[in-house]
């Protein structure tokens, strides 16, 4: 394995999204969120198909579907008269039929599955900043995001807009998803988020141990993975992943009681 | 004037009436039971009090005014990695502030302090007994030195020794820091030993004052329907 500049960009990428990713999904796991992680991831593909077939950036693409997602399932969260899963689950399967039909073959394959080894040195500046972006707003709303989780009601009585909390957050996922959407894919997502904070969660009992360790798995997953697809010639996105399902294992004989 | 106001509140789920043309004021320093049978409202009015569910009619409080909340429950999942002292934390308050309300409610006695910290502290929230809970819910509404306490009586996971504690634990609140104190309770002993004031509920207003005055065969039999005996405790 040499060491070349795109293996480098990747690398710098890869922990950012990976860290801020698992970061994340340190609350979307305890707020019962993984899932709506990637569903979500999903509903970025006819974005990313749209962007591409009238040739303006993936990433703008991805957001702009994505927000369209969020706002979806946060206005049904709200007054829901069937199951927000219900909803997230038509959500999703209706956008990746429509994203397959709608992404040029030739992209479909990269938007499906990620390719961190092509990014661009402008996504990647961009993927840095927008990392740390969300790892800071994170970091800052916590204690109003935990008290939220624990009881929505006790939290608003403590004077906390839940509501306007749940939103931002679920923005920031967006965020995340799209980012993650480089490197893993739209199909394998949802790893990036839920399997760092699983593994951390085995491992851990206080909140700060579970979310700074949750951090660091996403990173070294992150890293392991686009490594170990370099060594092997292989597509990172499975990669990260694998590695990621190795670390669970792992965390699994170093339970916390 | 007094610390709160209720002027004909109403409140409804659906088409369902919950609460119906209440009125009523609390003075500061007061220590009010609310007493009703299962579906009264009771917890439903904390709720409107909170401003957690739409109602019709006037709920005034001071301008600022610091309302400790202690729900009738909290479903911590027994796993959440958060321990005790980090919910603490979530208050927004310096550590110094937050041991001063562990020992309000007893669970820091000097003598014993660093065992308590280390065993309850940083044990996990959803680990700790009914009993510890309770108090630490206490301490956490107590921490920013609030203006009325409203606490909701626990139904079930509290034991009978810690069920007397965390009564005698408020009324020494009430005694020592002239702390308001709104209490739901549906066990008329701890009424007749702590209250000052008596609200009885069934979706309306049935009596409201001093327990000996208030609680009578009459608003009892409103209160439960008609046989219901009242054993009083002399103390």
């Amino acid at each position: 394995m040499i060491i070349n500049p795109e293996l480098l960009t990747s690398l710098i990428v890869g922990v950012l999204v990976g860290g801020a990713s698992a970061y994340l999904g340190s609350v979307m796991v305890l707020k019962r969120l993984a899932l709506v992680g990637d569903a979500l991831s999903h509903v970025a593909l006819p974005g990313i198909g749209i962007a591409l077939t009238i040739g303006v950036n993936p990433f703008l693409g991805a957001f702009t579907a994505l927000a369209v997602g969020i706002l979806t399932i946060w206005g049904i969260e709200r007054k829901a008269p069937i199951p927000t899963e219900a909803v997230v689950g038509l959500i999703f399967t209706v956008s990746l039929a429509v994203g397959i039909l709608v992404t040029p073959e030739p992209e479909l394959l990269e938007a499906l599955f990620g390719d961190i080894s092509k990014v661009s040195p402008l996504d990647a500046a961009i993927a840095a900043v927008l990392s740390v972006v969300v790892a800071v707003a994170m970091r800052l709303t916590q204690k109003d995001l935990v008290l939220g989780l624990i009881s929505p009601d006790f939290a608003k009585a403590q004077g906390v807009k839940v509501a306007w909390l749940n939103l931002m957050f679920l923005a920031l996922v967006a965020v995340v998803v799209a980012l993650g959407v480089k490197v893993v894919g739209t199909l394998l997502m949802g790893a990036l988020v839920v399997i760092p904070a699983a593994a951390s969660k085995n491992m851990t009992r206080s909140f700060g141990a579970y979310s700074i360790f949750s951090l660091i798995l996403g990173a070294v997953t992150a890293v392991a993975g686009i490594v170990l697809a370099a060594v092997f010639s292989l597509p990172p996105g499975p990669m990260v992943v694998l590695a990621g399902a190795a670390l669970f294992l792992f965390s699994l004989a170093f339970r916390a009681k | 004037m007094p610390l709160l106001s209720v002027k004909n509140l109403s409140v409804r789920f659906a088409t369902l009436p919950v609460l119906e043309q209440l009125s009523f004021d609390i003075a500061k320093g007061d220590m009010v039971a609310i007493v009703g049978p299962n579906g009264a409202g009771k917890t439903v009015l904390f709720r409107a009090l909170l401003g957690l569910v739409p109602y019709e009619g006037e709920v005034i409080w001071p301008k600022n005014v610091k309302i400790g909340y202690v729900p009738q429950r909290l479903a911590v999942e027994r796993n959440l990695p958060l321990t005790v002292m980090e919910f603490l934390r979530l208050k927004k308050a310096s550590d110094e502030e937050i041991y001063e309300a562990l020992e309000a409610v007893g669970l820091l006695e000097h003598s014993q302090g660093h065992h308590v910290q280390h065993h309850l502290l940083h044990s996990r929230l959803g680990q700790i007994s009914g009993g510890e809970i309770q108090r630490v819910l206490v301490a956490y509404a107590l921490i920013n030195h609030p203006d009325v306490l409203l606490f909701d009586e626990p139904t079930a996971g509290v034991d009978i020794g810690g069920e007397e504690t965390i009564y005698s634990l408020l009324g020494k609140l009430h005694e020592e820091q002239g702390l308001t104190i709104l209490l739901i309770t549906h066990d008329l002993n701890i009424i007749y030993r702590y209250a000052k004031k008596v609200l009885c509920l069934n979706k309306a207003k049935v009596c409201y004052g001093s327990p000996k005055e208030a609680l009578n065969p009459k608003t009892l039999e409103a209160l439960y329907g008609a046989n219901i005996g009242v054993y009083k405790h002399d103390h």
